[in-house]
């Protein structure tokens, strides 16, 4: 699946070597294929992650790069080196675990220091070093702990200072926040953006949240059942999905299977099975194709009476409404009998209740016809 | 729970012999306090009585209370029984430390999951027969004309006669104790975070320096415990060093045993001895529970 790699930021736009490479990389356990023909490039400097379902081989991927996994077939490059038969004490990678795995016969200082003692570095410059580093993730009045007697996120905080302060060519985070409450995740969040912004490095994130994903990222990979779904930009992978599932995944939307009638150059009117005619952004696509048009919650408009203009209007009755503050989220029932989720700004000038008859509508542009899976 | 700012109530005959919470803790302590007491605390008192009184003999009118028995202890042919008992119990615990340490690594992290159990059972089959006869076995394996040496000589070496020997003592030793090792060390190894290898792989570290670095100091609560376990016990044992070890390998069981139902029936000096042993196991063991993990102990 060739892509257009969208830079997204200044290291990225110097299309040099990428840092990592992924070439044609599967990976089997037994009978099961954890990741399958597997191509990806990280530029260097790069935010990239790694995003999916639990069980999508994402956490294989990030083992494959780190040296923990051997591939079947393929090679990983770091650094434009052919790493696949590299032990992982030999790659010039350093992984934040999932558990962090900190050591917890060591003092968090002993932690931080692992890495640079095992490369016998003299020990004022480990002591340089380890400063700096515990500087960086403000833990100085920590050093002489034991991991036991830090909370969660100071935990997590040792384990970035243990993995960045080697100067790895690369960093690999696995769910790096998926142990932190809600609260902490989004500081740590703003942490790990600033330390990427500092230090320069790239950085490689798996996780399977998908708005940490589109926060942190300057590229985002999908994966799904071992194979990559796209990569792109947050605003690539939300606004032009591929796939249907990917559209799914990344946020909320409304997915109506259909055929294609008319198809022209970047639109295509698309006969949904129970009936529907939608206007809908389409790529190359011929007719009587089988798509399924996806559209964002967000996107579509309620009101009391038929919008005009050649968007797409439908009548229906509101079957479910919650109330969440700053909008409203509505299940609205189309007299051709699909459900439509949509997402309606607070405001008074639409009063609606559960029965009231409405017209949702949305712009051909705001949907999307993507070829069924 | 009553709670602590709760009136007391006047205590009455009646209410004072009603069931308490202290009546608990005694009907289930008492049946072993009192085992222990009678079997345990009163015959070690009494030892302690009669290691005090010097050249106390069985049959013979004694004299006062003195320090003679302990001093005697300090007598060089005894100071060499005391040496070789540590020898003994020292160098079969490394043994045992040695061959058992790649064993319990193996069972516990390397070999196949579903046989693990069937392999452990394997190790503590021995276990199950009587120690006594364990030590006969090596009796036939090792006598001149034994199991060893016909096999020493089809291999066209020299036939070794190591019976009655120290070093039948240290292969009885270690033989009859390495399960134990095996069994503790495995399970201090099992509950090891295979992911501090990864960690540590991670960060540089080659499979050698993981080892020494992490999986070492990981499971030395573990190796403690086993060690000082294996310790004690060989180095109060009786059968082996009986069995194996002829007469050049005499330890401290072997002194007492001959001081109390051998000919001289010197009950003070083998009391005195008792003592002896007794306070260094006890040692032994108070080291076990400050620097030991007990987990992995009970566990096993």
């Amino acid at each position: 699946m060739a892509q257009t790699v969208r830079a997204a930021t200044a290291a990225a736009v110097t299309q040099t070597q990428p840092d990592v490479e992924l070439r044609q990389v599967f990976k089997t356990f037994g009978a099961d294929l954890a990741v399958r023909q597997l191509d990806l490039a990280v530029q260097p400097g790069e935010f990239f992650s790694i995003l999916g379902p639990s069980g999508c081989g994402k956490t294989t991927t990030l083992r494959l790069i780190a040296g923990f996994e051997t591939p079947t077939a393929g090679d990983v490059l770091i650094q434009g080196a052919n790493v696949s038969a590299v032990p992982a004490h030999r790659r010039p990678v350093n992984t934040v675990f999932q558990s962090y795995a900190l050591f917890d016969h060591m003092t968090v200082k002993d932690n931080i220091a692992f890495g640079l003692k095992i490369r016998h570095l003299a020990a004022a410059q480990v002591r340089d070093r380890v400063g700096d580093a515990l500087r960086l993730v403000r833990l100085e009045p920590m050093a002489n702990r034991y991991p036991a007697q830090l909370s969660g996120g100071q935990q997590q905080r040792v384990a970035l200072a243990r993995a960045l302060v080697n100067r790895p060519a690369v960093m690999l985070l696995d769910e790096p926040l998926g142990a932190l409450d809600q609260k902490l995740r989004k500081q740590m969040q703003v942490e790990l953006t600033t330390l990427h912004r500092q230090l320069g490095i790239t950085f490689i994130m798996v996780t399977h949240d998908q708005e940490e994903a589109l926060a942190l990222s300057d590229r985002i990979a999908v994966m799904n059942n071992g194979q990559i779904e796209q990569i792109g930009t947050p605003s690539d992978i939300y606004d032009r999905p591929h796939t249907p599932f990917v559209a799914d995944f990344i946020g909320d939307t409304n997915l109506l299977p259909g055929r294609i009638d008319e198809a022209h150059p970047a639109q295509v009117r698309v006969t949904t099975e129970s009936g529907l005619r939608v206007l809908a952004r389409a790529g190359n696509m011929s007719s009587n194709q089988a798509v399924v048009v996806s559209v964002r919650p967000e996107k579509i408009n309620l009101s009391l009476g038929a919008a005009g203009g050649n968007g797409n209007c439908y009548q229906g009755q509101v079957s479910h409404l919650m109330y969440l503050g700053t909008h409203l989220h509505c299940i609205v029932r189309l007299s051709s009998g699909e459900s439509l989720t949509v997402r309606q700004p607070n405001r008074a000038d639409t009063p609606i209740a559960v029965d009231t008859p409405v017209y949702v509508h949305w712009a051909a542009d705001d949907c999307l016809a993507l070829e069924a899976a | 729970m009553t709670p602590a700012s709760a009136p007391i109530p006047s205590t009455t005959w009646a209410a004072r012999l009603a069931p308490r919470r202290w009546l608990g803790p005694v009907v289930l302590l008492a049946p072993a306090g009192v085992w222990l007491l009678l079997l345990l605390v009163l015959p070690t008192l009494l030892i302690l009585e009669i290691s005090l009184v010097p050249g106390l003999r069985l049959g013979q009118p004694s004299g006062g209370y003195g320090l003679g028995n302990y001093l005697q202890i300090l007598q060089p042919v005894y100071l060499r029984v005391i040496g070789r008992s540590l020898a003994f119990a020292v160098g079969s615990t490394l043994l045992c430390l040695v061959l058992g340490f790649p064993v319990a690594y193996w069972l516990a992290l390397l070999s196949p999951r579903r046989w693990r159990n069937l392999l452990l059972v394997g190790f503590i089959l021995p276990l199950w027969t009587s120690s006594l006869l364990r030590a006969y076995a090596w009796t036939t394996i090792l006598r001149p004309s034994g199991v060893f040496n016909t096999m020493l000589t089809t291999l066209g070496l020299p036939a070794q006669n190591w019976l009655n020997t120290p070093t039948a003592v240290f292969i009885g030793l270690t033989y009859s104790f390495l399960p134990y090792m095996v069994l503790i060390l495995y399970a201090s190894l099992e509950k090891l975070d295979t992911r501090l290898l990864e960690a540590a792989a991670d960060l540089g570290a080659t499979p050698r320096q993981s080892f020494w670095k992490i999986t070492v100091p990981q499971t030395l609560p573990g190796i403690a415990a086993a060690s000082l376990l294996v310790f004690i016990s060989t180095l109060s044992d009786f059968v082996v060093p009986t069995l194996l070890g002829g007469a050049s390998s005499m330890n401290i069981s072997r002194l007492i045993y001959n001081q109390f139902l051998g000919p001289t029936r010197a009950w003070g000096f083998g009391s005195a001895l008792s003592m002896v042993l007794i306070l260094a196991v006890s040692l032994a063991i108070a080291l076990l529970l400050r620097y030991g993990d007990r987990n992995t102990v009970t566990e096993a």
